[in-house]
């Protein structure tokens, strides 16, 4: 198995192979998450620390529970209550962090490229939690993982990503890989919130909802922000359901075994319906979080590895 | 007091000619110039200098030019002295080549009274070898709402009035601004740029600023912003310089400007005719320039346009920044490179890759402002100031930015390779650096 990754910023580093070793991983431990004694140690003796710039729930506790799983020491820091409004800059509290010898850090952060920034001045391994607009790695890799177990491969599919392209890391870092795996995707939305110049990285762009869904293998929804609904981008809540929430009648233009995904958390009744959203023949929305925690497993495991192969070798 | 500076590659903008050949100089002035001159010292007989009396300067077949006369320098004076001061600045100036500096009134306070302007003059005078020329804000504290003493800071030396970065949103005050100004026949500078649409931009978008998640403004904000100053010029017929223009699209704009008469010139920074969008991979804040740094495509349009001269002017922008400001993610972190020193080796790089030929930079970089501000200097012709560079333009070398004069560091450039450096800078005759 080869991944010679010191850190996960994003999937665009990323090669296929490198993709599949971990799905494949990550495959081990969705089995070892469901046997009733879910421990192994292979984490032991290491530090994790989750720093969070921006409010989190789910990502952070799906982290937080990844690492516990795998033995790690793990910790974690709300850091847009503490330091940040002190003045104190990124830089200064990645040192300082950097000093308490972590070997894991998770970090979510508002701005793009700010988690590039922080790994480049501490010396463990970086996970990307999300930062703004640019990446969230750890989400494209479980919407893989869920797709290739629902779909029974990653490959030639016809992928619909529907919503606020615009403003998603998920949607970029989906973008990324299932470009890489040599999907066919489709990126549907308004256009105030899909710009052209996603073209160009090779989706077809729809701004009609029924049109982009038609024959589509998955519909992977996303998440609109509360503050992009003011009129500002988009005229209104219920305007926007109507053209492009996703509802049993537009799915209707998808293959009848299309699997429909949402990050979370959802907004029912805005971009899904909920009924829909709760239909266990088409969603696969909890299967997501499942994978999810498996996924973080396998990528913390394997950073891991060179981790410990990186201070060997400078040890020996 | 004569030098002769003998052996020398002349660059002459005016004539547009790079020829070898000598010049004398005499009391701080250009007193002959002789192309492909045999016998320099027959310049000395012919002004009854005695060769004992002149310095001769061997120039080993380098380039003597007119020293650039750079418009839109930051000097942090006062308010940010630790950036950069007015000692610093002129270090390097003097080592890139630059003989005046046209300094910004972007500072904190802004130099909006006469008051101000007379401290800086005075801290210019007292540490600065270069000659420097400052300019005023537009507007008190750059505010866009009441014109500053356009009148008065004339009187105290200012040659010309700017708010910088800051665009006035207010089109009323702005069209009154450009109206006085006329009155009192004063320059105004201002930076074409739509104000809302560009706000809280920090890439052009595009698909690079697509794919690094940046907040971006499209290049068209440019055009709309250069569209309105020019509907302004037609009303009020004011003297006009746009600080810079970067896109392709608002090229035609500026031409139809031209053609119809009005009294419109264009700079641009030399960051954006050397380096794309591209660059900035890696969130390297250190290409974070105000505006964004373009497409190819626009780099190109742009030097095309300098070649043409539809783009009268070259600056540097030289905007220093400490490390703080620097060290942040891409979106937070403040705007601007330090380029004094960096000038005319990025400058090269468009004579080296064919594009623009020695004269012509030498146009856009000291004749053109010099004229622009009314000055008697960029010229390499009898009677004018000898502010001169006499450079290598095929040196090569890596820059290390620890070595820049600038009390900021923030190169674009570091670890570049980059090919010709200056050997010597003279303001008024008399020498103001020598590469050691």
């Amino acid at each position: 198995m080869s991944f010679e990754h010191r850190h996960l910023l994003g999937i665009e580093p990323l090669k296929p192979h490198e993709i599949a070793a971990i799905l494949d991983l990550a495959d081990e431990y969705v089995a070892l998450n469901r046997r009733p004694e879910k421990h192994s140690d292979v984490l032991a003796g290491l530090t994790q620390i989750n720093m969070f710039f921006e409010n989190s729930t789910r990502t952070q506790a799906s982290f937080e529970l990844a690492g516990k799983r795998l033995g790690a020491d793990v910790m974690n820091m709300a850091m847009q209550a503490s330091s940040i409004k002190k003045g104190e800059t990124l830089i200064d509290t990645a040192m300082t962090l950097n000093a308490m010898h972590p070997d894991l850090l998770v970090v979510r952060h508002p701005h793009s490229g700010a988690v590039d920034l922080l790994a480049q001045k501490v010396n463990c391994a970086v996970l990307n939690a999300g930062d703004g607009k640019h990446e969230h790695p750890t989400q494209a890799l479980l919407d893989a993982l869920t797709i290739r177990r629902s779909k029974g491969r990653l490959h030639r599919l016809n992928i619909a990503i529907c919503g606020d392209i615009a403003h998603s890391r998920v949607a970029r870092s989906n973008l990324i890989l299932l470009g890489k795996m040599e999907n066919r995707i489709r990126l549907i939305g308004p256009p105030t919130l899909v710009p052209g110049q996603f073209a160009e990285f090779g989706a077809e762009i729809y701004d009609d909802m029924r049109e982009g869904l038609k024959d589509v293998d998955v519909v992977m929804m996303l998440r609109l922000q509360k503050e992009r609904m003011d009129g500002g981008f988009i005229p209104s809540e219920r305007e926007y359901y109507h053209r492009y929430g996703l509802d049993a009648d537009k799915l209707a233009q998808a293959k009848p075994d299309a699997i429909v995904m949402h990050p979370g958390p959802m907004n029912r009744g805005v971009e899904i319906d909920g009924t829909l959203a709760d239909d266990i023949n088409r969603s696969v929305i909890q299967e997501q979080v499942e994978m999810g925690v498996a996924v973080r497993m396998a990528a913390m495991d394997l950073l891991a590895r060179n981790l410990r192969a990186e201070r060997q070798a400078k040890a020996g | 007091m004569s030098t002769l500076f003998t052996n020398a590659r002349l660059i002459d903008p005016e004539a547009g000619t790079d020829a070898p050949g000598a010049v004398l100089v005499q009391n701080g002035r250009i007193a002959a110039i002789e192309t492909n001159a045999a016998d320099p010292a027959r310049l000395l007989r012919a002004h009854k200098v005695k060769p004992e009396d002149a310095t001769e300067v061997d120039c080993g077949g380098k380039c003597l030019a007119p020293g650039i006369v750079d418009i839109g320098v930051k000097v942090c004076e006062p308010g940010e002295r630790h950036k950069e001061s007015y000692k610093s600045a002129g270090l390097a100036a003097a080592a890139g080549g630059v003989t005046t500096i046209v300094t910004r009134p972007d500072t904190t306070p802004a130099i909006d009274s006469p008051e101000t302007l007379e401290f800086v003059t005075r801290r210019a005078q007292a540490d600065t070898p270069v000659n420097v020329l400052p300019m005023a804000a537009l507007t008190k504290g750059r505010e866009g709402r009441e014109m500053t003493e356009i009148g008065f800071l004339m009187d105290a030396g200012a040659v010309a009035f700017s708010d910088c970065d800051h665009v006035a949103g207010n089109t009323k005050v702005f069209q009154r601004a450009l109206t006085y100004a006329r009155s009192c026949g004063a320059l105004v500078i201002a930076h074409p740029q739509e104000p809302v649409l560009s706000a809280g931009a920090a890439a052009t978008s595009g698909k690079f600023a697509a794919l690094y998640g940046l907040p971006a403004v499209s290049p068209m904000a440019e055009r709309m912003g250069l569209d309105r100053d020019i509907a302004l010029l037609e009303m009020t017929g004011a003297r006009y310089h746009a600080d810079q223009i970067t896109t392709a699209r608002a090229l035609p704009a500026l031409e139809r400007a031209k053609t119809n008469g009005l009294d419109i010139t264009a700079g641009t920074s030399i960051h954006h005719l050397t380096l794309n969008e591209l660059d900035v991979a890696g969130y390297r804040s250190f290409f974070k320039v105000k505006p964004p740094l373009r497409s190819e495509d626009d780099r190109l349009a742009v030097v095309e346009a300098v070649r043409t001269g539809l783009i009268d002017i070259i600056s540097s922008m030289h905007t220093p920044q400490d490390e703080e400001s620097k060290r942040l993610p891409f979106e937070e972190a403040a705007a601007g490179a330090v380029a004094l020193e960096t000038l005319l080796p990025a400058a090269l790089r468009l004579y080296h890759a064919e594009l623009l030929d020695l004269p012509t930079l030498f146009r856009a970089m000291s004749l053109n402002p010099a004229k622009r501000l009314g000055l008697d200097s960029g010229r390499l012709a009898e009677g004018a100031p000898a502010d001169l560079v006499l450079f290598d333009p095929d040196v090569p070398f890596v820059l290390d930015r620890f070595k820049l004069r600038s009390k900021s560091q923030n190169t674009p450039f570091d670890t570049q390779r980059m090919q010709g450096r200056v050997e010597a800078t003279y303001v008024a005759g008399e020498p103001v650096y020598r590469r050691d």
